[in-house]
């Protein structure tokens, strides 16, 4: 029995999306961008592609750019904006590198969140002014599953910085969310396949008309003039079909999924009195953890404000790298925080601003859920997890470690 | 028997861990990530980390990464810039030893069900008579580790392997071409990790300490000159004081950074055949006596005698074959009873019997 629980990762391909790029690698090779029949049957797909994704995103063809994934368009959205128009960009603490790299690369400022990992609105309102050109915040968040208030942020910029741009990355928020909807207010919006079952390395961002944008790929001018490159035809058809599955039934998904991650969350929750969920943490609940780091959050969690696919849990006195080492032997695939380019964890950016104490932080475990959870893993997970955090709290715990004094048998003393 | 490698992208681990594979182990690689900030070679740089990655997948084992920056920082790092603050010269590889491969890795280990941790250290361990297990040096006598590795409790040995420590270095490096390693012609590495060869120490401390300046002084208490940085003075140096020239080679034979005074010497000045140790572990049993002892990390073996300190866990040793080279506080004493560490210590003062000034280093 395994049980894939990193689905916030990459969700594994629909078998529709992996049909559907087939004769794109198959036995239609042109180039789309090409002078004959061939190229423009590429060019055709990409253009059908192109008006799905607008309408499941609430947009107009020609609004949508094709890019290499999640990344990429973040980019491009915020250092092509700032490239053309300047002044201050502003985000929520908890944004993706993606966002926050690029935000800080430009001298931009961070918006601070709630413990539940909530943008704080009167401190946007604080921050906005006429100086402000972009606000970039997430439609839910990739770590923690956090929904951010979208039509409130929007409604504070319209107010206050109303010459401002709303850049939303709702990589995390296909398969959960009406993304049209509650992103109708945002200029610039990107996702990614992988996170919603097409294939890696394909995205795309929603330019409303009207806003302006520094391409930062230049050369053959596809994706007009805003993205040069050759296009991805296989990964972009791929990406349509898989989103628009994914809208389809998702409302379905949804309801099935959050059965599941409440079962897991419960199940959890039931078995290791003292974990953290992390996800539900109020002002006080958080107050009462960070006074007496006994390891418990409110006892009976809200998770309205979260979506349905995460479960995002601190245990205490547990250490994440070792634990997920005891999962993958029974098969259980989760994640703790990001991971850095060496393949290490590192502490997590977004339960630092949330103001999780750090020693909590290092025992975050992410339960991400997809299209194709089952019940047998996420009741084989509960016993994993049960199973791993006992046998790792009869170990020493590691702020003893990590103290001054320990004896050797041989009569060190340190 | 399930065995963690310690492996850092060097050679050294890369070829341990092929030589436990071929043994029949369960092997795991792991790679410490231990210094996010600058390195040029390290042993934590990303690219280190996918040398050890790439070794890994060509023996086809498991290799994963354990981040062990916070605890690298509390017991090496801040405890190295501390010491150089009072003056003092520690040696870091020491203290990782201690704290992070064989305290924080080991229990690691432990807890997720490893029989065994191993790593690429030239170095052995050999069974006692009494039924333990000692560390002895490795089997290359230039490539010897066993000085870095005497903080590392008997108790623990049993838990540990180090593989290519019956092997030379032209060995080891002719099983990794053998083996077609992608690591075997890899540099060994040298220096600290986290100190870069451009910027040195004078860049690593000075980003984190305000460096004192100071004067320096002859043995009658004559200014000699000024010191930019007290805490970048290390006892034994000649170069880098402004001192060339005419007359007898001078050296800083004394550094005092709380008072900010460098002493000026002779080379005779700088010998010393008393040496006063602390931190003093032992494999087994306190051993007192004529026994051998390394002074220092590339230093010859020398006949000392050493006795009871006054105070726990310290200890005299008297060089009974006369006096050597000024040892840095900070550095350590290995004791050796033939090829086998019996103990060690950290030196805090040296000084020598014909001559009263060298008292305190």
């Amino acid at each position: 029995m395994s049980a894939y629980l990193d689905h916030a990762a990459s969700t594994p391909l629909r078998p529709e999306a992996f049909e559907a790029m087939l004769p794109w690698l198959q036995s239609n090779y042109a180039n789309p961008s090409g002078a004959h029949r061939l190229a423009r049957h590429a060019l055709r797909a990409i253009d059908e592609a192109r008006d799905v994704v607008a309408a499941c995103l609430g947009a107009e063809p020609g609004e949508i750019i094709f890019t290499s994934g999640g990344t990429e368009s973040d980019n491009l959205a915020i250092l092509g904006v700032h490239d053309a128009v300047g002044g201050t960009v502003l985000c929520a603490a908890t944004e993706h590198h993606a966002v926050l790299e690029p935000v800080e690369s430009r001298a931009g400022r961070l918006v601070p969140v709630g413990p539940d990992g909530r943008i704080k609105l009167e401190a946007l309102e604080a921050y906005l002014g006429p100086d402000v050109t972009l606000v970039s915040v997430m439609a839910s968040n990739n770590e923690v599953g956090t929904v951010q208030p979208l039509a409130a942020v929007a409604e504070a910029v319209g107010r206050l910085a109303p010459q401002a741009l709303l850049h939303t990355d709702a990589v995390q928020a296909i398969s959960w969310l009406d993304v049209a909807g509650d992103a109708a207010k945002a200029n610039l919006i990107s996702v990614s396949a992988h996170k919603f079952g097409g294939p890696k390395g394909v995205g795309a961002l929603v330019v409303r008309s009207g806003t302006p944008l520094q391409a930062r790929h230049i050369g053959g001018g596809q994706e007009r003039e805003r993205r040069s490159g050759t296009q991805n035809v296989a990964g972009i058809v791929a990406l349509a079909q898989a989103m628009q599955i994914t809208v389809d039934e998702r409302q379905s998904t949804v309801e099935r999924i959050r059965i599941l991650r409440d079962r897991l969350a419960d199940g959890l929750r039931d078995a290791i009195p003292d974990l953290c969920e992390t996800g539900v943490l109020t002002d006080s609940s958080l107050g009462q953890l960070t006074s007496d780091s006994s390891g418990t959050g409110p006892s009976a969690p809200d998770r309205s404000a979260l979506v349905a696919g995460i479960c995002h849990v601190c245990i205490q006195g547990i250490e994440s790298e070792a634990l997920l080492f005891l999962l993958e032997q029974d098969e259980v695939y989760a994640s703790a925080a990001a991971s850095c380019a060496s393949g290490a964890m590192e502490p997590s950016h977004v339960l630092a601003a949330m103001g999780l104490p750090r020693e909590l932080a290092n025992g975050a475990l992410r339960l991400s859920l997809g299209w194709c959870t089952t019940e047998a893993e996420v009741e084989h997970a509960i016993t994993a997890i049960t199973r791993a955090v006992e046998r790792l709290r009869q170990f020493r715990p590691p702020t003893l470690a990590s103290s001054g004094l320990v004896m050797g048998d041989s009569g060190r003393v340190r | 028997m399930k065995v963690l490698v310690a492996m850092s992208g060097g050679v050294d681990s890369s070829v341990a861990a092929a030589l436990l594979v071929e043994a029949g182990h369960d092997v795991t690689g792991v790679t410490m990530k231990l210094w996010g900030g600058e390195s040029d070679t390290g042993c934590c740089s990303v690219a280190d980390v996918e040398d050890a990655r790439r070794a890994a997948q060509q023996l086809d084992v498991e290799h994963i990464v354990f981040n062990f920056g916070d605890d690298f920082m509390t017991h090496v790092v801040e405890p190295y810039v501390a010491a150089h603050e009072v003056g003092v010269t520690p040696n870091p590889c020491i203290e990782c030893n201690r704290h992070l491969k064989f305290d924080r890795l080991l229990d690691r280990a432990d807890a997720l069900g490893f029989d065994a941790l191993a790593t690429g250290h030239h170095a052995r361990i050999v069974a006692t008579a009494g039924g333990g297990q000692r560390l002895a040096r490795g089997a290359d006598q230039a490539k010897d580790q066993s000085y870095v590795l005497y903080v590392v409790p008997s108790s623990d040995l049993a838990r540990v392997m180090l593989p290519v420590g019956d092997l030379t270095k032209a060995q080891v490096r002719a099983e990794a071409t053998r083996l077609g390693l992608r690591t075997a012609d890899k540099p060994d590495s040298q220096d600290v990790c986290f100190i870069t060869s451009t910027g040195g120490r004078r860049a690593f401390l000075g980003d984190r300490i305000a460096l004192k300046p100071g004067r320096m002084v002859d043995n009658a208490g004559t200014d000699m000159g000024p010191v930019e940085a007290m805490e970048l003075v290390t006892v034994g140096q000649r170069k880098g004081l402004g001192l060339a020239g005419e007359g007898e080679p001078k050296y800083a034979v004394a550094v005092d950074v709380v008072a900010g005074l460098v002493t000026i010497g002779t080379a005779d000045d700088l010998l010393i055949d008393r040496l006063s140790i602390t931190d003093v572990v032992w494999s087994q049993r306190p051993v007192y006596g004529e026994m051998m002892a390394q002074c220092s990390a590339h230093g010859e073996p020398r006949r000392v005698e050493v006795s009871e300190g006054e105070l726990t866990a310290t200890a005299h040793v008297r060089l009974i074959d006369g006096p050597i080279r000024r040892v840095a506080a900070g550095q350590s004493v290995v004791f050796y009873d033939g090829d086998e560490v019996v103990g060690g210590g950290i030196v805090f003062s040296s000084a020598s019997t014909e001559s009263a000034a060298g008292s305190g280093s």
